[in-house]
């Protein structure tokens, strides 16, 4: 992508249709090796956003493909749907705090004390990520999805490790925590929730998934594989 | 105004494990029972099914069948200097939230706690001399003995269909259970689960190194089983999806499978889901309570429902939030050190090893709640002298697997890089390859580990919230230092290609998960000075008022609580049906 001459973000900044936003999105973008190693199904075409606008979809699309590279061992993060999986996560009740104490008044606390922001999940992603743009602008006068790739690196493990530091107030860590949970649960979770495209993420590990049954498996399996077809939600509806 | 209902004989507040007890056992005595649950009604039918149980990010990540922190919580701080902070949203603990509460979503083990917990000043002081125990360390004998809980620990363990194999028959050691537990008139219900791999190679390690490992009792039915009140359960699947998840099967020891029904059937019952208890009701006398004042959370509306007796059932933190609502009892004070309701609030530590082993298959996902060896060399044992390490109290050493989801677990050495084709090549190569060796350590009550009221945060019905004052003190670091050692000695000795060592944990904190065995707030004692209901429950100041839960636990031990919570509520229910209702007034005078 970064070769590309123009960037997904600005096309679809300029693309009229909507039509050719999945398009786009699916041509192009597959890398070989995982297409040669994981011969993933058709490449999905991208359902489209219902929280991140563009700005957000690029950062998110560039951060999981970065963290979850299209290797030997899965494709990379967006042909996993994780992108998808992340924009959904916001949009629904847990982005928009449902379980979460809002009441102030709010203080910074003790990290043992937890999660004291006075933002809901989805208000974090969205300052999160303009925080980490505008530190990339600063620093290397790109935005995150513009960086290559060792960059990209820096900028994540600057966030994580606390080197990072956004000007306003948001704190980078707290931020990165939620973003790097949300990689993960992308990766892991049910397809249902449109991460974990074709079961990907479990085929990795060997995490049958939904498995009604094992009482019979525990001596038959005694120290041997379970190689198994994984099954998820959608398979036994 | 709130509209009052016709009186009943006996309210339940919450209906998880002790409401169902306590509902069964009323109704079959007679009794007119209503339950007032906060949540839903739910069950295996239509919520617990394959395969939508199955989803680890709807029940793990996003708590589903748990308390929602946005209409009530907690606030925390590890010690009274700090401000406490709400607990935004839930981490350490799980409380549940809807008909059959933690039941439904608890991994099943269940243990007897023996002697050594009910008379622990006593035992400590008699063999260590009054100054071992630390000025600021609260503990106390808590007035009741084994002995008199015994029938009603087998009584728990046949209603939850609990698997297992007895290590004391009688007095008389059996081999392959665990000989440091205390003398039990019958073996478990059902025989042990079977043993996973990751549990044998501990259980041979162990015994390599000359301790006593067992396979733990746990309520996960290892055959098809009918219980005492003729109750159904399938056999353990080993799904892997055991603790935060409903059991397809009905092969969990559940209340919403081992005793709501049997309420359900009776006339004599009467529940009513969405209703959230806000206080009890007080009588002007001080002697009595009168009922409890409840919301519809279907409508807003508020209501009184009168009682003959109030069985507080909420799970342990809601019971003491409850206690000091109503304003019933003192509230204890850290600094005077008067007052009860709130004293001795106690959690669990623990340490963890993660063991990897190149070209093993330990197959993480089949397993059941209880696929787990055990061993209580460094606990129950007695003869193992705590003198040269200076701490009161015990800790399990023990392994295996119990809900090892791949959200949640992903084991890699340390060092992994965290994302990456560096990640995913140490994730593939050891996910089926690691282990770990946990240890679960007692937690002794101390003058400053309490709760009251929060003076600033207030809960969806404008009522202050509970504040949690907690955190490890010396005690469990020096245990929690040798558990460590001992843990990674024992790691060691089964030769892994590499492992995470344990390290004792030094603060409390709010996150991550660690277990929800919160015990204390309203203890149970022999005089009403020190502590707030006596050996039956019962409410030392107004005696139709009994507090059911871990929440009367003068302090915490290192093994899982719903053992002794369950034996006391039937000894509480035997009690009421028994004694107090023949003769209702104080059952133990003050
Ligand atoms: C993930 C997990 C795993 C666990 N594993 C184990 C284990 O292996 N072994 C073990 O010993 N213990 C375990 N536990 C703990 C065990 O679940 C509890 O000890 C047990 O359920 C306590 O029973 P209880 O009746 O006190 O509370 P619960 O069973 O939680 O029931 C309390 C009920 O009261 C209701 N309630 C609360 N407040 C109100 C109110 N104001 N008005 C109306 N209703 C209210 C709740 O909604 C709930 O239904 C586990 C817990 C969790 C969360």
């Amino acid at each position: 992508m970064k070769d590309d001459g123009i960037n997904r973000r600005e096309f679809l900044k300029g693309a009229v249709a909507g039509g050719a936003v999945a398009t786009t999105t699916a041509v192009g973008l597959a890398p070989q090796v995982a297409e040669a190693q994981q011969k993933p199904a058709a490449a999905p075409a991208n359902p489209g956003y219902s929280y991140l606008n563009l700005e957000e979809a690029a950062f998110v699309e560039a951060m999981v493909d970065h963290m979850i590279p299209a290797d030997q061992y899965s494709p990379k993060g967006t042909d996993l749907g994780i992108n998808i999986f992340i924009d959904r996560a916001l949009a629904g009740g847990w982005g928009k705090g449902d379980r979460l104490y809002m009441q102030g008044p709010w203080k910074v606390g003790h990290p043992n004390q937890g999660y004291q922001l006075p933002l809901k999940p989805a208000d974090l992603y969205r300052a999160g990520i303009a925080a980490t743009n505008a530190y990339c602008k600063k620093t290397y006068s790109k935005s995150f999805d513009q960086l290559p790739a060792a960059q990209k690196q820096e900028v994540l493990t600057g966030l994580q490790g606390g080197k990072i530091n956004f000007e306003g107030g948001l704190p980078a860590r707290t931020f990165f925590g939620t973003m790097y949970q949300t990689v993960m649960e992308g990766m892991f979770s049910d397809p249902i929730y449109g991460g974990n495209r074709n079961k990907a993420g479990w085929r990795m590990i060997g995490f049958p998934g939904v498995v009604a049954v094992h009482a019979q498996n525990i001596e038959k399996f005694r120290d041997k594989k379970y190689v198994v077809e994984p099954l998820s939600i959608s398979d036994l509806s | 105004m709130a509209t009052r209902l016709k009186e009943v004989d006996a309210v339940i507040v919450g209906l998880g494990w002790t409401g169902g007890i306590m509902a069964a056992e009323l109704t079959k005595a007679g009794m007119k029972v209503v339950a007032l649950e906060r949540g839903a009604d739910r069950g295996t039918t239509d919520d617990y099914t394959v395969p939508n149980i199955r989803d680890e990010l709807r029940y793990v990540h996003r708590h589903d069948l748990m308390q929602n922190t946005a209409r009530d919580t907690i606030t925390v701080r590890n010690n009274p200097s700090q401000e406490a902070l709400p607990m935004r949203r839930l981490g350490s603990f799980l409380p549940g939230d809807g008909v059959g509460g933690s039941g439904v979503h608890w991994s099943g083990v269940t243990w007897r706690w023996t002697d050594q917990e009910f008379n622990v000043r006593t035992m400590y002081e008699e063999r260590y001399g009054k100054k071992f125990i630390p000025e600021d360390m609260t503990i106390q004998d808590w007035g009741i003995s084994y002995a008199e809980l015994e029938p009603y620990y087998e009584k728990f363990e046949y209603t939850a269909a609990v698997s297992g194999k007895a290590g004391n028959l009688k007095g008389v050691i059996q081999p392959g259970g665990n000989p440091f537990e205390a003398p039990r008139a019958r073996d478990y219900a059902l025989p042990p689960l079977k043993t996973i791999h990751a549990s044998q190679m501990f259980n041979d390690a162990a015994i390599k190194q000359g301790y006593h490992p067992f396979p733990i009792p746990c309520a996960n039915a290892s055959q098809a089983y009918t219980n005492p009140d003729g109750q159904k359960f399938g056999a353990c699947q080993y799904c892997g999806f055991c603790q935060r998840f409903g059991c397809e099967a009905n092969a969990k020891g559940s209340p919403h499978v081992a005793v709501i029904p049997v309420a359900r059937r009776s006339p004599n019952f009467e529940l009513r889901t969405h209703a959230w208890v806000t206080r009890v009701m007080k009588d002007p006398s001080g002697k009595r309570v009168t009922g409890v004042q409840y919301t519809n959370l279907l409508n807003g509306e508020e209501y009184e429902q009168p009682a003959n007796m109030v069985l507080l059932t909420a799970y342990a933190i809601n019971n003491v939030h409850l206690m000091l609502l109503s304003g019933i009892g003192e509230p204890y004070d850290p600094v005077s050190q008067k007052g009860v309701i709130g004293k001795n609030y106690c959690y669990q530590t623990g340490v963890n090893a993660n063991l990897f082993f190149d070209g093993k298959n330990f197959n993480p996902f089949m397993a059941a709640g209880g696929s787990r060896f055990a061993m209580d060399d460094f606990n129950t044992n007695w003869d193992f002298d705590r003198g040269p390490h200076g701490f009161v109290g015990g800790f399990t050493l023990s392994a295996g697997f119990n809900t090892s989801l791949p959200i949640g677990n992903r084991p890699v050495p340390s060092g992994t890089p965290p994302w990456g084709t560096g990640w995913k090549a140490a994730l593939v190569k050891n996910y089926q390859q690691f282990m770990n060796i946990n240890s679960s350590g007692s937690v002794m009550a101390n003058r400053y580990n309490c709760f009251d009221l929060d003076p600033t945060y207030k809960n969806a019905f404008g009522q202050p919230l509970m504040r949690m004052t907690f955190d490890y003190k010396a005690n469990e670091q020096k245990m929690g230092t040798l558990a460590a050692k001992l843990v990674n000695d024992l790691a060691k000795s089964m030769n892994p290609t590499s492992f995470n060592p344990a390290r004792a944990r030094e603060s409390w904190t709010v996150v991550p998960y660690q277990s929800t065995h919160n015990t204390g707030g309203t203890i149970m004692g022999v005089n009403p000075k020190v502590s707030a209901v006596n050996k039956y429950l019962q409410n030392w100041d107004y005696h139709n008022l009994f507090v059911i839960g871990a929440n009367v636990f003068p302090h915490n031990n290192s093994y899982n609580p719903t053992g002794p919570v369950g034996a006391l509520a039937y000894w509480t229910a035997d009690a009421i049906i028994n004694k107090y209702q023949k003769n209702p007034g104080a059952l133990v005078s003050a």
